[in-house]
């Protein structure tokens, strides 16, 4: 029997409806890391649940063209590079590594806190990309035979 | 200044490697041996020229209640020096060994990883920032044992990640109980709180974190993961895992929290000698019978990791002085022997001993080193292993436990005894062997020769005036818990 690609036509509407108001809000919750409760992690984590929902109701075919997985691992690599050389560029600044080198704005503004909205937003970039493609390998495994699909 | 350069360059690299990609090993090959070759320059200087007094570095500018601090003293610099040596000659004996088995350049992205979580374990002064860099290094370890895509590698990195994880979990309870008592992750705060508390808080936090490193040491009741994981991996990762993972995860960490934060409570001292001498003698009892070279070398590393924590153990300066110059002493010889079981399963396709027969004309190099590698962890003067399971013997002697240093010679005979017969059947047996599949290259050699000579040139670090230069300023550390404590405190 042919594998029936994703699920039926109600989910696949629901999600195509919602998917990207999920992954706004972990936009938001990535960008206002150092203003409320979440952060990096937490929006990341919802941002991998946005792309999971598609694989589920779509299948591995459509999620494949939509996202483009080979550069998804490009991006999940690049993001801790970049972590990495914006704390490189603290240390160039004389300052300690990581440590913040740009003004600190005003409480309670978006555009505040120094560095930790940039390192915010690569950590999400990282979690949501890291998640998902672990998601992903596990998902061509076929259970039965332990053979990739 | 340099300190966090130590996490960096490795971190840096694998995610390079692994952001280049491509079919081809070759821009990973590259990158790796730039980055390992730059950590032996940095660790080397590190430990010659900075390494006289403690360095510590706060990461993003945090003061040390707060936030994490890097730590730099003698036992660091020495761990670094270490494991950067292995690593290096890993990576040049890796670059033939794994294109015989893949093109790929996961392998050495991984490798970093696992190099990087083993640095950061050593520099870290923060409890929970080394749990964090002890997963990573284990994780990669992993994946690395699993590396041959074999039924039995994925079986035993199966058993590695059960055991690990296992052991995990009871250091996270053991940290757990730390910041419940003393409200504090930093090592020297610790250590400077627990004398005020209950010594019961002492015993538990002590039992925890002795049974979870002594997993990842693999002291006697807890190494039943060792002999499979070290010898599915492949040889250099083997080689990696024997010689420094155990020691920088293991050994190292033991040192640190036992004698800096505990400092030295004598009950654990003497589940340090007890648990120590049955390593030595369980762990050859049950290397002499083995036939797969791999398997063999992976016990006696149970064995010899004994001998280290008997000379820990005795809490003497002459017990710890045995005690690391064997640690390193063994990552030199060890990572050889693995070289060498590697180089013969490479060029003949097999590493069972009854397989083999005389091939000290078909490999020169490779039996020649693997004679320089089996006196030395025999205790064979004038080889490094010697002088240092001498000391160890001599101060059980002087500290009055007769008993041990009796059982330390026997475990030693009995080392020389199965090493005999690696000798006999593998690489100069009756049976002349003439063909060999594939060659063992330049850079395989060339890591086999640069150890074989480190096993001559470590015996001089014994030698007055040396010792007193390299050796002196760790026991020194391992053995002053206030100085530890006033110097990452900045008083």
């Amino acid at each position: 029997m042919k594998r029936q690609t994703g699920m039926t036509l109600i989910v696949k509407t629901i999600t195509r409806l919602t998917v990207w108001l999920i992954i706004l809000y972990g936009f938001y919750i990535i960008l206002h890391g150092h203003l409320t409760p979440g952060g990096g992690f937490g929006g990341g984590v919802i941002i991998a649940l946005a792309f999971l929902n598609v694989l589920l109701a779509y299948g591995r075919e459509f999620t494949d063209k939509w996202l483009k997985i080979s550069f998804l691992e490009k991006l999940e690599s690049l993001s801790i590079i970049l972590f990495l050389l914006l704390g490189i560029t603290a240390l160039l600044a004389g300052k300690l590594f990581l440590e913040n080198f740009i003004g600190k704005g005003h409480l309670y503004h978006l555009l505040s806190a120094g560095t930790i909205p940039v390192f915010n937003i690569i950590i999400g970039i990282k979690v949501a990309m890291s998640l998902f493609l672990v998601i992903w390998i596990l998902s061509g495994l076929k259970l039965e035979e332990g053979e990739e699909a | 200044m340099i300190l966090p350069f130590y996490i960096i360059i490795p971190l840096f690299t694998a995610f390079l490697i692994s952001l280049i990609g491509g079919k081809k090993d070759y821009a990973a090959v590259i990158f790796s041996v730039i980055s390992v070759f730059s950590l032996v320059c940095l660790s080397l200087y590190g430990f010659f020229i900075g390494g006289r007094q403690i360095l510590v570095y706060r990461m993003s500018a945090w003061d040390i209640p707060v936030g994490i601090n890097l730590v730099q003293d003698s036992l660091s610099s020495f761990v670094l020096v270490m494991i950067s040596i292995i690593s290096l000659t890993s990576v040049l004996f890796s670059i033939q060994y794994i294109r015989h088995l893949s093109q790929d350049w996961k392998y050495y992205a991984l490798f970093m990883l696992l190099l990087s979580g083993m640095n950061g374990v050593v520099l870290t002064g923060d409890l929970f920032n080394l749990f964090v860099f002890m997963e990573i290094a284990l994780i990669a370890a992993f994946s690395l044992v699993a590396y041959g895509g074999r039924a039995e590698e994925y079986e035993a990195a199966f058993k590695y990640a059960v055991m690990g994880s296992v052991s995990s979990t009871l250091i996270l309870v053991g940290i757990a109980v730390t910041y419940c008592s003393t409200s504090t992750l930093t090592l020297a705060l610790i250590a400077e709180r627990l004398p005020a508390l209950n010594t019961k808080v002492v015993y538990w936090i002590g039992g925890l974190f002795m049974a979870g490193f002594g997993l990842k040491t693999a002291a006697m009741p807890f190494h039943a993961w060792l002999p499979d994981a070290h010898s599915s991996a492949p040889a250099p990762i083997s080689s990696m895992l024997s010689g420094v993972l155990i020691k920088a995860l293991g050994i190292y960490v033991l040192i640190r929290i036992f004698f800096n934060v505990l400092g030295a409570p004598e009950l654990f001292m003497r589940i340090f000698m007890v648990l120590g001498t049955v390593s030595i003698i369980i762990g050859v009892f049950l290397a002499i019978g083995q036939w797969d070279m791999k398997r063999l070398l992976a016990y006696h590393s149970i064995s010899q990791i004994g001998y280290i924590l008997l000379g820990l153990g005795l809490a003497t300066p002459l017990g710890i002085l045995g005690a690391i110059f064997h640690m390193f002493n063994h990552a030199i010889f060890k990572g050889l022997l693995f070289y060498n079981a590697g180089a013969v399963e490479m060029a003949l396709g097999t590493r069972n001993l009854k397989n083999l027969g005389n091939i000290s004309k078909l490999l020169p190099v490779t039996s020649g080193t693997s004679m320089i590698a089996s006196l030395s962890i025999s205790g064979i003067p004038p080889f490094n292993g010697f002088f240092s399971k001498l000391i160890i013997i001599i101060a059980a002697i002087k500290s009055g436990h007769p008993v041990y240093a009796f059982l330390a010679v026997v475990g030693s005979i009995l080392t020389l005894a199965s090493f005999m017969k690696v000798q006999r059947y593998g690489f100069h047996g009756d049976r002349v062997i003439e063909t060999k599949q594939t060659n063992v290259g330049l850079a395989m050699n060339g890591a086999m020769i640069t150890l074989a000579v480190l096993c001559l040139v470590t015996s001089l670090m014994i030698v007055p005036g040396i010792k007193e230069s390299i050796l002196d300023p760790v026991i020194a550390v391992i053995l002053n818990k206030t100085q530890y404590i006033q110097m990452v405190m900045g008083r």
